[in-house]
């Protein structure tokens, strides 16, 4: 019995070897092809990038970080619609009898209600100032080391959905970074102070997201993420072993933030060359002090919200805060919530530098099934709350609401009305928002509750202004064997070229053919003037792919690459491996050409002495786009078949032992050959009549 | 240190003084040394021991185990940040009052200190109105429940895995003060203070504003006399009565005499040893659990490294090298866990044999079934031949 079954066994085995063999020899055949291919594939380029990266490679290389640090000095004042603006509008109001700068009145005075007025300069004056970074918020009266704001920013978007988002900043004047063992914390979070110093980190940025953000329904975010989470960190260039603080790093995050960072490891992270840049202050931009990761299977719900609201000072008890209940922000078509760390000037003659803590949290409410398909807005329907007070430790607290679309209330109703108007230069697009200081006991007016109402007018909105760059992602081929990547970059300037950065992480059980890479525009073969590819380590480490890719106006941009997909161990499966595999998104930055000074007409409102030259800062932002995350297919074994060959073989074999048992222990007797069929008849017959058989 | 209280009688033979003496000395030796009660205090969590009362129970619980390194977190809960506008110094507070005892401790473990400021923070039991004393209470019962819903918002320590000790300064918010703690006889307790065992200390430090919003500047002072004693407590400095007719030397600005710290590193030798101890044996009994196991040489020396170290740390304790020999447990400890919990020798990563034995029910059932028959059918045919035989006899 026991040879019987070790001969199944052998069999199996044997098989099973023999298979796995050839497979083997299969890929590792491919795989030197492709090494052979690739190496050549990747010299090719290198050689005649060699002369031509001297010129168009080096100078864009050093312009995109520099300009890239730049637009964070500008956007500060912009996606912060900084409170100089505000301000500056404040005390006009305050007194209007004050000579306005000379040309700027006759259009805006007419155009503009009584009450609503504004300097057109204003926003000029603002726009002056963006070498300063910081626009230094009124100083209070003692000289507090560390000071918090918050704002939220309402737009409601063409598609008839709205977009929320809030922004809370904690700014800390201190030098913690620089070994001081005992600290004290006021606004600023222990927890993540604690972590920020005992890692040495530079700065920290991460972001959970739960859906999609559709750029072509919805315009441009004002801070993009990837769905799932991402994670990158800039470490100080004190540290020696980054790795090694990175690991324990995403363990202490995956705490902090009850979030599944701890899968975060060698396989999935990288060390982007060129598309992340330090967004704050700091001249090290050495690669080796950076790693980011994307997890694009992390479910972002109520249990990483929770600790994330609890890094604020007032946490949900008071403030902006309050709007944020759970059961509403996750009824909802897109979702973010974020924090960057990163150290800052004080002040614009930028002697010393503080720290900057922002806590973002963005959320699109859908028309049908947050709003009911009516198009009225308000907090209480969004966020089943109303606001009462202002955070008391926060040294500004407002409330913005995008009115550009709607200068003369023709297109919605904003109720209660607020005079207190601000114009911004925010993504290339010049926005006007209605602002409600909530600082002052006057905005929530007889009630004491601030519940603002936006009511539609007519039933379609006008016509948005497409987004100038956008991009989609695809998987491409049949079967489980290869398959093409494509990613689509669209260009929708009508008559500008932009270079845009494309990063892409392919993890490494998606082995690239980098042979096959092909960029092309507008049907013709579109060269990248910069490519940095880093192969994948089996187990080991993901592809990284960089490229510098210049995109022509008013096209489509593809890039394509081949794969083949791995055959995993066993144990590498995920529990529901059928489900796919998901592949990172891509990201795309670029410096975009600004809409506004895409605009001819700015001579409009603009006094003329100052529109003749586009100016600088409006004339290209800083713009980051992420594409979708791809679900792969990866060849799936059948996980049950060891128990199913198990079982079979054993039943095989008990079948075999019973009549091998049987066959020795039963006794055998020779039997009477049965009577014929006549004679059981009769038999039968006779019994019946009781008499005695035959 | 010491100062004998009564006054010595003049006149009598140097051996007489000195036989006088030496049972003072004895008994002020029985104060100051490490005691019996000192031990089973240091072992109460290794060694089940009865304790003749609930005070003792309570005496060896409070203060924190060994550890090679404590965390002391300093927060002020504001629960009303509107009305109330806080401001400690609590820098300057720590350096002159914490700093120095913290300090003379070095050589006992490693101490970070922060502070922070939590608002709207609130304790978990709301307050009793009082009306003849005019004041909000919070009995000793309810001291309990405070804690939880605050602990939430403190924040574990997240970069270490050192123990925090907590010492919460709880502001109460105006309509809830002033608000005093009560004891089990109802008389409210003068420092306004209390301190939960293992965890770290509250105390209630009341505000009396008329009009609000109102500026404070807390009385440093006064909290950390408060906090310094419950640290004191926390870190298991034993403060023994001193016998009758003694009186105990005050121990200098740093809060700590020598003799205290004497008795303190005594005692967290001891602790130490004994963590190590049952650390390796339960390690011992898990590879003896498992036959199949694999030890890495790694974990064989580590192992090896621990037993070295305890082996010097009860020598240096027999010697009297007090430093020396926590130095050593502390190695101990070190080595002893990092062999325990290396991740190779996870319970879970081997198979149970009765699960082995599961797979191949497949195959043991069938094969089974012949032979449980053929165990039917000769039971079966052994009762037949008896009856047959029975009935032959008839």
């Amino acid at each position: 019995m026991a040879t019987h079954r070790c001969n199944i066994f052998m069999l199996a085995f044997v098989l099973c070897g023999l298979t796995c063999v050839f497979v083997r020899a299969d890929i590792q055949d491919t795989n030197h092809v492709k090494a052979a291919e690739s190496g050549a594939v990747d010299v090719a380029p290198k050689t005649n990038i060699d002369a031509s990266l001297q010129s168009t490679q080096t100078e864009d290389q050093t312009q995109a970080p520099e300009e890239e640090r730049h637009w964070e000095a500008e956007t500060n004042p912009a996606d912060a619609p900084s409170d100089n603006k505000a301000d500056h509008v404040h005390d006009t109001m305050q007194n209007p009898n004050s000579p306005p700068a000379p040309s700027a009145k006759d259009q805006t005075q007419e155009a503009a209600e009584e009450e609503r007025q504004w300097e057109a300069t204003a926003v000029k004056e603002a726009d002056h100032v963006p070498d300063t970074m910081q626009t230094p918020d009124v100083p209070p009266p003692t000289p507090a080391k560390d000071q918090f704001q918050e704002e939220l920013v309402i737009r409601p978007l063409h598609s008839g959905d709205i977009y929320a988002s809030f922004q809370f900043r904690t700014l800390w004047d201190t030098d913690f970074l620089r070994g001081s063992k005992v600290s004290h914390y006021r606004l600023f979070p222990k927890s993540l102070g604690q972590v920020i110093s005992k890692f040495s980190v530079r700065e920290l940025h991460i972001s959970f997201t739960q859906g999609y953000w559709r750029t072509m329904q919805w315009g441009q975010p004002f801070l993009p993420s990837p769905p799932g989470a991402e994670l990158w960190v800039w470490f100080q260039d004190t540290v020696t072993d980054v790795d090694g603080a990175w690991k324990e790093l995403t363990n202490v995050l995956s705490g902090i933030f009850c979030a599944s960072l701890n899968f975060i490891d060698s396989t999935n992270t990288v060390q982007p060359s060129a598309s992340f840049k330090p967004l704050g202050l700091g001249n090290v931009t050495d690669q080796r002090f950076l790693r980011y990761a994307v997890l694009p299977r992390e479910i972002v719900c109520t249990e990483n919200l929770t600790p994330w609201k609890k890094l604020l000072p007032c946490g949900s008890k008071a403030g902006l805060a309050v709007l944020m209940k759970s059961e509403k922000l996750f009824h909802s078509s897109f979702h973010s919530q974020a924090l960057h760390f990163r150290p800052v000037c004080q002040d614009w003659k930028c002697k010393s530098t503080v720290l900057e803590l922002r806590q973002t949290l963005n959320v699109v409410f859908d028309l049908h099934t947050s709003g009911q398909g009516k198009r009225e807005w308000s907090l209480f329907k969004m966020f089943s709350r109303t606001l009462t007070e202002a955070c008391p430790l926060a040294s500004s607290s407002k409330v913005y609401v995008d009115v550009t679309d709607n200068p003369q209330g023709e297109l919605f109703e904003l109720s209660p009305t607020t005079p207190l108007l601000s114009q911004v230069v925010v993504l290339g697009d010049r926005r006007t928002y209605s602002v409600y200081d909530l600082t002052n006991q006057a905005t929530f007016g007889q009630t004491r509750s601030l519940n603002m109402l936006l009511r539609w007018r007519a039933a379609e909105s006008g016509d948005m202004l497409r987004p100038l760059l956008h991009g989609e992602r695809y998987v491409a081929g049949y079967g489980l064997q290869t398959g093409e990547i494509h990613t689509l970059m669209y260009n929708n300037h009508p008559y500008r070229a932009f270079p845009v950065l494309l990063l892409d992480t392919v993890p490494w059980y998606l082995r690239l053919y980098i042979h096959t890479l092909t960029v092309t525009s507008k049907g013709r073969d579109n060269k990248p003037s910069y490519i940095h590819y880093q192969p994948s380590k089996d187990r080991l480490r993901p592809h990284l792919l960089e490229m510098l890719v210049q995109l022509p106006p008013n096209s489509v941009t593809e890039v394509t690459v081949q794969f083949e997909r791995a055959l995993l161990k066993w144990t590498e499966y995920t529990p529901d491996p059928n489900h796919g595999f998901y592949v990172g998104s891509s990201v795309i930055s670029a410096l975009v050409p600004s809409v506004v000074a895409m605009d001819t007409n700015s001579t409009r409102e603009c006094p003329l002495f100052s529109s003749f030259f586009p100016c600088k800062e409006e004339s290209s932002y800083f713009m980051r786009v992420y594409t979708e995350p791809l679900l792969v297919n990866l060849p799936t074994p059948d996980f049950s078949m060891p128990y199913n060959v198990i079982c079979l073989t054993c039943t095989v074999v008990a079948v075999g032992y019973g009549s091998l048992y049987n066959l020795l222990t039963r006794t055998f007797q020779v039997e009477e050959p049965s009577p014929g069929l006549a004679k059981r008849l009769a038999n039968i017959i006779r019994r019946l009549r009781g008499v005695p058989l035959l | 240190m010491l100062r004998a209280g009564r006054p010595m009688r003049v006149g009598v033979g140097l051996k007489e003084v000195l036989a006088h003496l030496e049972a003072q000395v004895q008994q002020v030796l029985q104060v100051m040394s490490f005691s019996h009660s000192d031990i089973t205090a240091a072992l109460s969590d290794r060694v089940r021991l009865d304790y003749s009362s609930r005070e003792g129970l309570a005496d060896s619980m409070r203060a924190f185990k060994s550890s090679p390194g404590y965390e002391v977190t300093f927060s002020l809960l504001n629960p009303d940040p509107q009305s109330h506008h806080l401001h400690w110094d609590i820098e300057a507070a720590v350096q002159s009052y914490i700093q120095p005892l913290l300090s003379k401790l070095a050589p006992v473990a490693d101490f970070s200190l922060d502070s922070q400021i939590l608002y709207y923070a609130v304790l978990g039991v709301n307050p009793r109105y009082d009306p003849s004393l005019n004041a909000y209470t919070l009995n000793a019962d309810s001291l309990s429940h405070v804690i939880n819903p605050v602990e939430a918002r403190l924040g574990s320590s997240a970069a270490s895995s050192n123990p925090v000790l907590n010492f919460l300064l709880y502001v109460p918010d105006a309509r809830h003060s002033p608000l005093y703690i009560t004891d089990h006889r109802k008389n409210t307790v003068v420092s306004n203070a209390f301190s939960s065992p293992r965890w770290g200390g509250i105390m209630v430090y009341n505000v009396n504003g008329t009009e609000l919003p109102v500026d404070i500047n807390i009385d440093m002072t006064r909290v950390m006399g408060v906090f310094l004693a419950q640290l004191r407590l926390m870190l298991g400095v034993q403060s023994s009565a001193p016998p009758p007719g003694f009186l105990v030397g005050p121990c200098g600005p740093a809060g700590l005499a020598d003799w205290e710290l004497d008795r303190l590193l005594w005692s967290r030798s001891v602790e130490n040893v004994a963590t190590a101890t049952t650390t390796i044996t339960s390690l011992a009994q898990l590879l003896d659990q498992i036959g199949n196991i694999v030890i890495n040489d790694n974990i064989a020396e580590q192992v090896s490294a621990a037993v070295a170290s305890l082996q010097l740390a009860v020598g240096q304790l027999e010697v009297g090298n007090l430093g020396l020999a926590l130095q050593y447990s502390k190695e101990a400890i070190l080595q002893s866990e990092r062999a325990f919990f290396d991740p190779s020798l996870l319970h879970l990563l081997y198979f149970p044999d009765d699960q082995k034995f599961a797979i191949y029910i497949p195959l043991f059932l069938p094969m089974c079934v012949p032979i449980l028959l053929s165990l039917l059918k000769m039971a079966a045919e052994a009762r037949q031949r008896r009856r047959e035989r029975q009935d032959k006899k008839d």
